[in-house]
């Protein structure tokens, strides 16, 4: 990993099935994740994805590039735009890109581009991970 | 909201114990691929960070009202990876309040520590809160 690599493309597909389940084992019920009634009663277009939920894919995302999990030392985005779920299996996607920003002190600092129908849904996405001592 | 919230650090939370189940769980909802004794997944602190904030927005001094609430920003910086076994509690500092245009602006920062008392990871977090909507 160096600096300005282009890291490779990474796509999710999030279902509103996949809400549900991160409800229950994140503990944030939120219905607003859930119900497009409750969702659409506070002026929001239809079921959102956590955001939470939109940065752990994103952090998925860094695994892979970095080879192996575990090797995250700093993460994390601001929330700026909601991911829109519609109902169904095709549900949305959310595609993810990162470039290399620094190596350095055993440490690769990463910026990432997390959209969704070509919107950026999270802000200032970055992450450093542990490099060793590798300089490959 | 009152300006004497800023500084101020709330109770730890209940501990929380990092359990096999619970994180295939978080790992499976998350398309993360998790065998047992994996590293668990990066932004699996924010089960305990998230009882944080929920505490505080319970608190009746606090004022908060949670369906106003909505989540701006999650960072964490880690000091070592979770590990199944570990009984974790977050406890959780308002670092900056700010208002603008109505919006509460609630910078917090939640210190998420092992059973010794040693610091696992910081996860800070800004909360936006609409009030009096």
């Amino acid at each position: 990993m160096k600096i300005d690599d282009v890291l490779p493309e990474q796509r999710f597909r999030i279902t509103r099935s996949d809400l549900v389940a991160y409800a229950a084992a994140s503990g944030d019920q939120n219905p607003i994740h859930q119900s497009e009634e409750v969702a659409r009663s506070v002026g929001l277009p239809g079921v959102i994805a956590h955001g939470m939920y939109t940065l752990a894919l994103a952090a998925r995302a860094v695994d892979v590039w970095a080879g192996a999990p575990g090797k995250v030392v700093e993460f994390g985005a601001k929330f700026t735009k909601p991911v829109v779920v519609p109902a169904g299996a095709d549900g949305a996607e959310l595609v993810v890109n990162g470039t290399v920003k620094s190596v350095e002190d055993g440490r690769a600092t990463i910026a990432l581009v997390v959209t969704c129908d070509g919107v950026k849904v999270l802000g200032m996405p970055l992450a450093a991970i542990s490099v060793g001592t590798r300089v490959d | 909201m009152d300006d004497s919230l800023t500084g101020r650090t709330f109770p730890p939370t209940s501990p929380y114990d990092v359990t096999a189940e619970g994180v295939a769980a978080f790992a499976a909802a998350t398309q993360t691929p998790y065998s047992a004794g994996d590293p668990v997944p990066t932004t699996f602190p924010i089960v305990v960070a998230f009882a944080a904030m929920q505490d505080l927005m319970d608190d009746p001094s606090v004022g908060i009202e949670l369906h106003n609430v909505v989540h701006g920003e999650q960072r964490f910086v880690y000091q070592r990876p979770v590990r199944v076994g570990d009984r974790l509690t977050a406890e959780l500092t308002v670092d900056t309040l700010r208002q603008i245009a109505g919006t509460d602006i609630i910078g917090t920062s939640s210190a998420v520590r092992d059973a010794a008392g040693d610091l696992v990871c910081t996860a800070k977090a800004t909360l936006a809160h609409r009030s009096g909507s």
